[in-house]
């Protein structure tokens, strides 16, 4: 664990220690990324504000270490798919979630369930880097604080070992104490990323991660995302077709019909891309649609 | 031709208002300054305060604004923290709650003054105090302070209230770690609001606070005010102009000294925790 | 208790014990400070009772003027001073405050130092206290008026400070409210050929004539309130404002003049007069934030 570790190498050379079951797939030839596991299981999910539904009816499995991408055009309610996920539709007074959501024996839409402890289990990155307007040390120390790691060093350990993670280590070992505000929109995404995993999250929702991003920038987010395979499972909502192709083993797409948001399609990247079943599929990645 | 003639009557109207304050600025600057003096402030009034200086009347008034600050800031900043993350959009108690701000909010000084010596004074027997008056004003400003911290709050950005749900913080570990650091300075500005009201305030100190003009031994004892001393300079004690003057004069560089220190901690804040963004 | 019940509801929606608690204690501190206004309506009611019950409250309208040691309480004459205080005050600054905001908002560049040096002055007026307006007052103005009509200490004296003192609320409203105009209406104005002052009249003007009448009426709410400088300026006689230079006394004056001696019946007819004044200073600022389109609390 003190071992120096150079940036993007981190999960690699942690593999043994998580003991979770992953290949890495190999994307050019389509193949299954994972030994497809449910790792969240969505049966029937519909989402409505102040009695307008936003989604309907939505059943799909996430796997396990498997990167999932939502696609589809703005408003057919992937965010508010997210939001369900993490329960981080709760903060909105007048929404309400119908189905299941089966995590770990638990249906996270009607059990009782202690939020807190969920969210630090599947953690959530925003469109827009939010760094707390603290130092840097303190927006990765605050969370661990909060979820009762009372001891320095090994605070120390997990936010050093977050930050080589996301490559931010060497970038700002130097200045820890400065403000998060001061980082680069590039810098600030990964940082928020490192935050999300120095609590050792489960599950990573990710909403549109890169699209607030220079180019650049969300080259190297998107190169991050790709090491987070295998080691977390990844849902990301992304309005970016190539960057889905790229990065994703399973892809879902959403589609307006009669103004509420349904799932249209769902299965393996490539063959959702290369021989879609459904012709709005179809029309939508052609470019045809949306 | 119209469009000059319109130019040339607001351009005078606003130069005329311009002129008429700097009279009033000027005329309270050089009649105060040559009455004020070292000796001004440290010495106790004599004589009605014709002569000697205002030394227990600063002290009082530095009481009762603590007595005033140091009740309503907390009592205000809980209410503008439930009413800005507790509540949600409608919800009757937060509207009532609301309303009710904005009501006190309008109230009268003098009236406060009439609630002051009949609640604090009379019916909860602390008599003519520092005590009575700085509670009295502690109600005055509440609900301006209130509203102040309430604005400031909402305007910090959502998405670290977000940002620290996602991470399974508390709403009380968000609000104290992050939302009222980043609120600082409104809770700062609505604290000077507050306190330059406290400290220009007469008539809800009149029949509060009280008169007397002693050096006050505890926040007990009647204690009288900045402007009451200005007041009874002016209306009861004939020759006390000079000395009304520079206690004008005092009281007008104290309010401006509680807000340039008041900007000064603002910068300082701004400059440590936003660097830019 | 309906109140307790939402509350409750709303606690049960929060996830986690400190929440709720923190929630819970808080929601106490916010009954206490709403709780606030029922106390000072209450003792002010509790403390006017005695002036108000037994046809007490006749005297307040049928005697002809203010005798307390008589045993006369008529306020109307009072009354009729503090209105037309607030209504001289408020005529004589509304153009003069619009006239500033006109000025900074349209003819000398806000980035200015002119501009700028203004603005502080207005800020900084607005903050000083009303007892130093009344100090300036008694001894600059009123001896001025008293040279034109003796004896100096009159309605107008009180008109000409209120208006003073009620300026920088209405400029800098005024301000705030011109400057919120979208740039578009009024660079369409400009495109359709209209003159500066016809711009300034016929499109701006009355685009932010809400914020401008809300501005108003709580300066007006604010002269009505005032106590200190108009106790200072205005003489104190009580008697029917008939003269712009006849001495007058305003509600509030004779509360600060009276309290200190007052006993039974007469202190509780100053209270009575207290629950009227802040009575016609709630109407005003209720249409106050009825204008301003009540988004306080965006």
């Amino acid at each position: 664990m003190t071992q120096k570790q150079p940036p993007y190498k981190a999960d690699k050379d942690n593999q043994d220690e998580r003991a979770i079951p992953y290949t890495l797939g190999n994307l050019e030839a389509g193949e299954p990324c994972c030994i497809p596991k449910a790792h969240l299981q969505v049966q029937n999910l519909s989402v409505s504000y102040n009695n307008i539904t936003v989604l309907d009816d939505v059943s799909l499995d996430i796997h396990k270490g498997c990167i999932t991408a939502l696609i589809g055009p703005s408003g057919c309610g992937k965010t508010s798919f997210l939001s369900a996920l993490n329960k981080l539709t709760d903060l909105t007074a007048s929404a309400e979630v119908k189905g299941s959501i089966l995590f770990d024996t638990q249906n996270l839409v009607s059990d009782k369930i202690d939020v807190m402890a969920l969210r630090r289990r599947i953690g959530m990155i925003f469109q827009q880097p939010n760094p707390f307007p603290l130092s840097i040390w303190r927006n990765l120390d605050l969370p661990l604080r909060e979820h009762g790691f009372r001891n320095k060093s090994v605070r120390r350990k997990k936010i050093e070992k977050s930050l080589q993670d996301v490559g931010l280590w060497d970038e700002v070992k130097d200045r820890l104490q400065d403000s998060a505000l001061a980082l680069s929109g590039g810098q600030q995404q990964r940082l928020c990323i490192a935050r999300a995993l120095v609590l050792e999250p489960e599950i990573l929702l990710m909403d549109e991660p890169c699209s607030a991003l220079d180019p650049i920038s969300s080259c190297v987010v998107e190169e991050l995302i790709l090491r987070l395979q295998g080691k977390y499972t990844v849902i990301i909502v992304t309005h970016n077709l190539a960057q889905a192709r790229r990065i994703a083993n399973y892809a879902a797409f959403f589609w307006m019909k009669e103004r509420v948001g349904k799932l249209i399609e769902f299965g393996q990247c490539q063959h959702l891309f290369e021989t879609p079943k459904d012709d709005l599929t179809a029309a939508y990645i052609s470019g045809a649609k949306g | 031709m119209a469009d000059q003639i319109f130019k040339a009557v607001i351009l005078a109207c606003t130069a005329f208002i311009g002129l008429v304050f700097l009279w009033i600025l000027g005329e309270v600057v050089v009649k105060g300054i040559s009455h004020l003096s070292f000796s001004f402030l440290f010495d106790a009034p004599v004589n009605s305060g014709r002569a000697g200086g205002i030394a227990p009347i600063l002290v009082s008034t530095l009481m009762i604004i603590i007595v005033a600050v140091s009740v309503s800031v907390p009592l205000g900043l809980g209410v503008a923290v439930w009413l800005s993350e507790f509540t949600k959009q409608g919800q009757k108690f937060a509207t009532s709650t609301r309303l009710t701000l904005d009501v006190l909010a309008g109230i009268p000084s003098i009236v406060y003054g009439l609630f002051g010596n009949a609640f604090f004074c009379i019916y909860l027997g602390l008599g003519f105090s520092i005590l009575s008056g700085g509670l009295t004003l502690a109600c005055m400003i509440l609900p301006i302070f209130i509203r102040t911290c309430e604005m400031g709050l909402r305007t910090v950005n959502d998405s670290w209230r977000k940002g620290a749900l996602a991470l399974g913080m508390t709403r009380t570990a968000a609000i104290w770690h992050i939302l009222l650091p980043s609120a600082t300075p409104a809770i700062i500005a609505g604290l000077v609001l507050g306190i330059g009201r406290a400290t220009a305030e007469t008539a809800a100190l009149i029949f509060t606070s009280g008169y007397v003009d002693r050096m006050p031994e505890s926040f007990m004892d009647s204690g009288r005010a900045l402007a009451v001393h200005i007041y009874d300079l002016s209306m009861n004690v004939t020759g006390g102009d000079h000395a009304a003057y520079a206690t004008a004069l005092t009281l007008i560089i104290l309010i401006v000294f509680f807000n340039i220190m008041a900007q000064f901690m603002m910068d300082q804040w701004l400059g440590r925790k936003v660097l830019s963004s | 208790m309906a109140l307790l019940k939402t509350s409750f509801l709303f606690l049960s929606s929060l996830k986690h014990q400190p929440d709720r608690t923190l929630s819970f204690f808080l929601a106490i501190l916010a009954a206490l400070s709403g709780l606030l206004l029922l106390l000072v309506i209450l003792f002010l009611a509790k403390e006017a009772w005695p002036g108000l019950t037994n046809g007490g409250w006749r005297s307040f309208l049928t005697h002809k003027s203010w005798y307390p040691l008589e045993g006369m309480f008529g306020i109307f004459p009072m009354i009729w001073a503090s209105l037309a205080m607030m209504f001289g005050a408020v005529l004589i600054a509304i153009p003069l405050g619009l006239s500033a905001a006109i000025v900074m908002r349209f003819y000398i560049p806000p980035t200015s130092l002119l501009a700028q040096a203004y603005r502080l002055i207005l800020g900084l007026l607005a903050g000083i206290p009303s007892v130093v307006y009344g100090l300036w007052g008694l001894t600059v103005l009123v001896p001025l008026i008293g040279q034109l009509h003796p004896p100096g200490a009159s309605l107008l004296a009180a008109i000409l400070i209120l208006a003073l003192m009620i300026l920088p609320t209405i400029a800098l409203t005024a301000l705030a409210a011109l400057e919120a105009i979208p740039k578009t209406i009024l660079s369409g104005a400009a495109a359709l050929g209209m003159s500066q002052k016809g711009q300034i009249l016929s499109v701006a003007l009355p685009a932010a004539r809400m914020g401008i009448i809300g501005g108003i009426l709580l300066s007006m709410a604010r002269a009505l309130g005032e106590t200190m400088a108009v106790l200072m300026v205005a003489g104190n006689v009580v008697q029917n404002p008939d003269s712009l230079f006849a001495p007058v006394r305003a509600l509030t004056a004779n509360i600060a003049l009276e309290m200190a001696y007052a006993t039974s019946f007469h202190r509780a007819s100053l209270f009575a007069s207290g629950l009227l004044l802040t009575f016609l200073v709630f109407l005003l600022s209720w249409f106050a934030s009825r204008n301003m389109g009540n988004n306080h609390y965006g």
